[in-house]
């Protein structure tokens, strides 16, 4: 028993004198969502100074409105990537709903409702499809989802020239049904004379939705520990390939709802559309926080970056410059974001 | 039950009788017996490819033994899956620890056994049971909401045996808990290790380091290519015998042969291992025999 008193002579571990308290506000700034908040009001500031017409209540609901587009499919993709995937088909899966939806109910001349739930089931195969390739090769989800893109893709222009011998669905605002879920999908209401669309009330519902799940559920506390550690989350019991594939669907559940919206805004759907799109959501993800690494992030964060989007693309053309230039702040920002991320990263590792 | 250990015949928690394992051709371990009951620490000592992982794969339930057998309190078992044995209360704390490093402590704490109210998680109380538990521990931590990666790695072993304890483990198996740690958070391990002695689990801590087992082993295993080369008591064996077992006796005294033959900066510490193996009593071939 004298050697247990020797063992036992070392003391406990205690906070010494060399690790110094962290500030509130460096404490503020190791959350995810912070980088992207400091850009947006820099954005903001930017384009309120330089565009006058940015200034006035109708551009911000107009901006709203394009983050909402961007942010109701940024929110599902920040969630797969804080579980450590990726969906670089999000962006043509949109259209991919759209048009099936479109294209069903036309040809069967059934109700657009009827179309609506098949685009819905399509879309959560699609997810589906995705998911259990991903967990049951073990590929990245990088090389499976862009292999799913381009036959999605593909799908969309063949099958629209092959069914309508257009390179667009046709017109369904005559088809039975088409006001209901207009007056879902793609409405909008009017307070104190400035229109808001209802998506943009849909994108934030989702996102606090979103938040609560990540931050009071296990269902989230099981994302974030699947992207931090897939091995780790298995031995202690969660079910990692059910997470993965749940996520993966969810991208599918809000692919469907953003084609729904786009389909029923614009009556008829270009078969080529939605390329590019999936950067989009994936950079308002990044900006937001997300690790391309997984197990970091956050979906205000997403929304922020959506938000900085939103702002971005009507800022260009308020202020009178070409709208080229928005894949030139796409970039930039993403560069931006992903520096001050890792600095983020580095110093909340630092932490030892 | 405490007063049974003293009797020297309780139900051993765990007991391995003449077990082995093929796969294939290839024989991994062959005739291991190994017991630990409560309140007992049996230490799994030897090298690299000594058999220590698929004894513990094993004892987790993660393989079945191609022959002997296995018994948990008394009764045959024959796991199908580490979830079983489990449930039988043996847990296994693997050398990467089954933590996710980014996320806070209390998270990865309760991670897979969340306590939940309604659809919500109770955050609170989990928050506050993790910050006790690990108090019970001897760790006090500031904030149970910092990444469980910026802690130390002893402080990120001692999390991990508290979690297994508090989700209701009777026997702790732990693998090479002390490998990658510095001299002073190898204390604190060691110093769990008694603690989790001390509430009444039995303890299978699996080594290289000799000098790290013996102030807390009451059994000592030594496996050398899957086979048992000594299993012994405390009160049969010393500190420097278990050393010079460990390190191979005759093997230990060739390479100081090697050493020598190598001339210059090489002969010199061939002359120290000699002393050295002198001074545990296994030169000339005078290895302490089962």
């Amino acid at each position: 028993m004298t050697s247990t008193a020797q063992a036992g002579l070392t003391p406990p571990p205690t906070r010494d004198e060399r690790i110094r308290r962290k500030s509130t506000l460096a404490r503020l700034f190791a959350r995810p969502e912070m980088g992207a908040l400091t850009g947006a009001i820099v954005i903001y500031l930017f384009f309120f100074i330089i565009a006058p017409s940015f200034r006035n209540g109708g551009s911000l609901s107009t901006v709203l409105y394009v983050s909402s587009t961007y942010g109701l499919l940024a929110t599902p993709i920040a969630l797969l990537m804080i579980g450590g995937e990726f969906d670089l088909s999000a962006g043509v899966a949109v259209t991919s709903s759209a048009l099936t939806a479109s294209l069903f109910c036309y040809e069967f001349t059934l109700n657009v409702w009827v179309g609506v739930a098949v685009a819905l089931v399509v879309s959560l195969a699609v997810g589906f499809l995705n998911g259990w390739i991903v967990v049951r090769t073990g590929i990245p989800s990088f090389l499976v989802t862009l292999g799913t893109f381009f036959m999605l893709q593909g799908l969309n222009l063949a099958l629209t020239q092959t069914i309508t011998n257009q390179v667009a669905s046709p017109d369904i605002s005559n088809i039975a049904g088409f006001g209901s879920a207009a007056k879902i999908f793609a409405s909008s209401f009017t307070i104190d004379g400035v229109n808001i669309r209802t998506t943009v009330i849909y994108w934030i519902v989702f996102v606090l939705l979103a938040t609560w799940i990540l931050l009071r559920t296990h269902i989230g506390n099981w994302i974030f520990s699947v992207g931090g550690s897939a091995p780790s989350a298995r031995a202690v019991g969660v079910p990692v390939t059910r997470m993965k594939i749940g996520l993966f669907m969810a991208v599918g559940l809000m692919a469907w709802f953003t084609g729904m919206h786009t389909l029923f805004e614009f009556n008829t759907i270009q078969s080529g559309q939605g390329v590019g799109l999936e950067f989009v959501y994936i950079i308002a993800a990044v900006v937001g926080g997300c690790l391309l690494t997984g197990g970091y992030g956050s979906a205000v964060g997403a929304a922020i970056g959506a938000f900085i989007f939103g702002m971005t693309n009507q800022g260009i053309v308020l202020a009178g410059w070409d709208p080229d230039w928005f894949t030139f702040f796409l970039g930039a920002l993403l560069l931006g974001a992903i520096l001050l991320n890792t600095f983020i990263r580095r110093r909340a590792e630092a932490a030892k | 039950m405490t007063h049974a250990v003293d009797t020297n015949k309780p139900v051993p928690l765990v007991r391995l009788t003449a077990a082995g394992k093929q796969y294939g051709s290839i024989v991994a371990l062959s005739d291991i017996t190994l017991e630990v009951s409560a309140g007992e620490v049996t230490c799994v000592l030897g090298d690299n490819g000594a058999g220590k992982s698929t004894l513990i794969k094993i004892i987790s339930g993660l393989h079945q033994p191609s022959v002997g057998t296995y018994e948990v309190e008394g009764a045959a078992v024959n796991f199908a899956s580490p979830r079983e044995a489990l449930e039988l209360g043996i847990a296994t704390v693997y050398q990467d620890l089954a933590v996710v490093p980014l996320m806070p402590v209390w998270r990865n704490f309760f991670l897979g056994n969340e306590v939940r109210k309604g659809l919500r998680m109770n955050i609170a109380l989990m928050k506050k049971t993790c910050k006790d538990e690990l108090l019970d521990m001897g760790i006090d931590l500031r904030d149970v909401d910092q990444p469980i990666g910026t802690l130390s790695g002893g402080e990120r072993q001692c999390v991990a045996i508290a979690r297994a304890v508090y989700f209701g483990a009777k026997v702790l198996i732990l693998d090479e808990p002390t490998a990658a740690l510095g001299v002073k958070q190898s204390g604190v391990v060691l110093k769990y290790i008694i603690q989790a002695r001390e509430r009444g689990l039995g303890v299978i801590f699996i080594t290289h380091n000799p000098h790290h087992a013996y102030p807390v082993g009451d059994r000592f295993l030594l496996l050398n290519r899957g086979r048992s080369i000594g299993y012994f008591a405390k009160e049969q064996i010393t500190r420097d015998e278990l050393t010079g077992l460990m390190a191979g006796g005759g093997e230990l005294e060739e390479l100081s042969h090697e050493l020598e033959a190598m001339g210059g900066a090489a002969a010199d510490a061939a002359q120290v291992l000699g002393e050295e193996a002198q001074e545990l009593g296994i030169s000339h071939r005078g290895a302490p025999g089962e």
